[in-house]
């Protein structure tokens, strides 16, 4: 290694200065940017001969109404596919492949899905949204008179409170991104704010909660303090520029940035305002937190700030020694992302890693940071630090405050191990 | 002088209208009564629940029927949830077994569940005296209510869960 190189190394093990990519070429230090360039890529050894392939050489495919990723994208896909225990009916989840993809925003195609009695085959002609309870004037509206309302887009990560749940296990469960905690995505979602359909309505001012509920199978409901629908839910009708797929709610789910996923209720059908909440079957004997002791945390809604670096990571493997740009992902429901910073020696030392993309508010938060591998073991990490101060806790410290069984909003920080082979796995560090 | 003054009134009430906000208004009204056929929510002082009632007598033989293939006999559980038990798991660091007895905070709920979800196979097919008898029959199972209680609008919010105290709400505090 060359002096320039040492110069770039900012924590150990081989983590460098987030700015060395963005120097290649650059004026100024482009000696410095040209020698961390080039020094670290393995080029092929022998190289090849060009051809002029097959599909150059014959006109192509013509247009279809809507196209789908590359037969070559097999593996960028929805799972594990949870078996049924009910003859093909019944609840669960599929996780989305984190580590195939790139960016802040989830294809609609692999967005991740729990839904607790299957997907509903909803004709939307037929579909009606009731607004009742403690109003002047119950209403209830068509998705066609919904269509018409002035419209708002935001991005923003919908994440199943039970995601990571398998990080609090005793021991490491095998596993990648996208098994251990592929139950985050994160769309631009466009509807109408829920607040001006309550203010239609005439919100009476005893009610302080609202339950909100699915026209699925499970009827999913959920009760969602009123301070929260005033500040920035959304009746979703659009995501990524389409209508809401089916698995995702169809033609219309709750939108409640930051808040625990099963409250963001899909199919939404009906939303009744109450004095008090419901405490429906979601939100008691699940999605509460059993601490030490047996007490029970109930109504914590936002999801901590998180992160997991996606690339290296279980199944995307390192290949040869050399310059490498470590890739993940971070998220907080409770605003934006300030910082994101990444170890390759278990925790001991720190480096920041650039924030790349747009950074907002309840959104997926892409962080990017150049790793000279060595070649030799490794423990990869990354913790998010969000607007509030909030720092993504160690394993330690979480089930130091919690204890080990309260099963969700689990947050702490996954350690990847990268063996003297290439091969990454999930590890306690 | 007096026809100025009034056009400058009538001016000043359009912009006011102007600026207040304006909203498309396509909400068809509907009455609470008409609202009932879709409202399934069950609070826990008792308010929706609806007139009717079912013995824990009952309710074993409606459970036998439609629910013990997925929650097993007597509540016991698998493939399904267990109904049933776990009273005593909850403290330390032993394994948790989170039911409708050891767990759950609030005798309403089960109301409000069955009747919306179960069985699994064909939702919102109960009858609110079959939805009551398996109420009272899962809470007798849990050593809740005994074998001769009959639950009905009344009976059923008065039923303590025993968890319920280990609850409490975080909202709008923070967790660490
Ligand atoms: C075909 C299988 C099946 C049948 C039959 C069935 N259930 Fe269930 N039950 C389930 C499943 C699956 C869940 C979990 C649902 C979820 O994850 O949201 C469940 C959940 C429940 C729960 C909530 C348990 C908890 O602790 O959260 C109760 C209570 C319940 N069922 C009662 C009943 C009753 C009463 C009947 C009979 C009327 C019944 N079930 C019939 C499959 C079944």
């Amino acid at each position: 290694m060359s002096k320039e190189l040492d110069a770039d190394q900012v924590a150990g093990n081989g983590l460098l200065d987030r700015r060395v990519f963005l120097r290649q070429g650059g004026g100024i230090i482009g000696a410095v940017g040209a020698a961390v360039g080039l020094a670290g890529y393995s080029r092929p050894v022998e190289a090849e001969t060009l051809v002029v392939p097959e599909w150059t050489k014959k006109p192509g495919a013509l247009f279809e109404p809507y196209t789908q990723p590359s037969k070559y994208e097999t593996k960028v896909a929805r799972g594990p596919i949870p078996p049924s225990p009910y003859n093909g009916i019944g609840p669960g989840s599929v996780r989305a492949p984190l580590q195939h993809l790139e960016g802040m925003i989830t294809p609609n195609g692999v967005h991740y899905e729990r839904s607790h009695n299957g997907v509903p085959d909803i004709d939307p002609a037929g579909h009606r949204l009731l607004i009742h309870g403690l109003v002047k004037k119950p209403l209830v509206f068509t998705l066609d008179a919904l269509s018409r309302y002035p419209m708002t887009s935001r991005i923003s990560f919908v994440e199943c409170a039970g995601n990571s749940g398998g990080m609090y296990a005793e021991k490491p469960a095998e596993g990648t991104a996208q098994s251990l905690h592929g139950l985050v995505s994160c769309a631009e979602w466009t509807g109408v704010p829920l607040a001006m359909l309550l203010e239609e309505a005439g919100v009476d001012p005893s009610a302080k909660w609202l339950v909100a509920e699915g026209a699925d199978a499970a009827a999913m409901s959920r009760s969602v303090p009123i301070e929260k629908v005033m500040d920035d839910a959304l009746v979703a009708l659009y995501q990524n520029g389409e209508r809401i797929r089916p698995a995702n709610g169809y033609p219309m789910r709750l939108l409640l940035p930051g808040w625990q996923g099963n409250m963001n209720v899909k199919w939404l059908r009906r939303i009744k305002l109450l004095r008090e909440p419901a405490q429906t079957k979601d939100e008691t004997s699940k999605y509460s937190l059993l601490l030490k002791e047996g007490k029970v945390a109930q109504f914590h809604f936002p999801l901590d700030a998180k992160s997991v670096i996606t690339k290296p990571s279980p199944g995307v493997n390192m290949t040869s020694p050399g310059l490498y740009e470590i890739s993940g992902i971070a998220w907080s429901g409770n605003g934006k992302i300030t910082k994101v910073e990444v170890s390759a020696d278990g925790g001991k030392s720190w480096a920041e890693a650039a924030l790349s993309g747009p950074v907002l508010s309840k959104a997926i938060t892409r962080f990017r940071l150049p790793w000279r591998w060595s070649g030799g073991p490794a423990v990869l990490q990354s913790r998010a630090i969000d607007e509030t101060g909030y720092v993504q806790p160690t394993r330690e410290k979480l089930i130091g405050l919690r204890g080990s069984r309260s099963q969700y909003h689990c947050n702490l920080i996954t350690s990847w191990g990268v063996a003297a082979n290439g091969e990454v796995k999930h590890v306690y560090a | 002088m007096f026809t100025r003054s009034l056009a400058f009134t009538a001016a000043l009430l359009v912009s006011v209208a102007a600026n207040a906000a304006e909203t498309p208004n396509l909400g068809t009204p509907i009455t609470e009564a008409e609202a009932k056929a879709w409202d399934l929510s069950i609070l826990p002082n008792g308010e929706g629940l609806p007139p009717g009632r079912g013995s824990v007598q009952q309710g074993e033989l409606i459970y036998e029927q439609k629910c013990q293939g997925c929650h097993a006999e007597k509540g016991a559980g698998t493939p399904a949830d267990k109904l049933v038990g776990g009273q005593g798991t909850l403290n330390g660091d032993v394994p948790p077994v989170k039911t409708v007895g050891s767990y759950w905070p609030y005798a309403t709920t089960l109301f409000d569940y069955i009747r919306r979800a179960m069985p699994l196979a064909e939702p919102q097919s109960l009858t609110a005296d079959e939805v009551y008898a398996l109420s009272a029959y899962i809470l007798n199972l849990n050593g809740i209510v005994g074998a001769r209680a009959t639950m009905d609008a009344k009976s059923l919010p008065k039923v303590k869960m025993p968890n319920r105290d280990k609850f409490f709400v975080v909202y709008p505090g923070r967790f660490p």
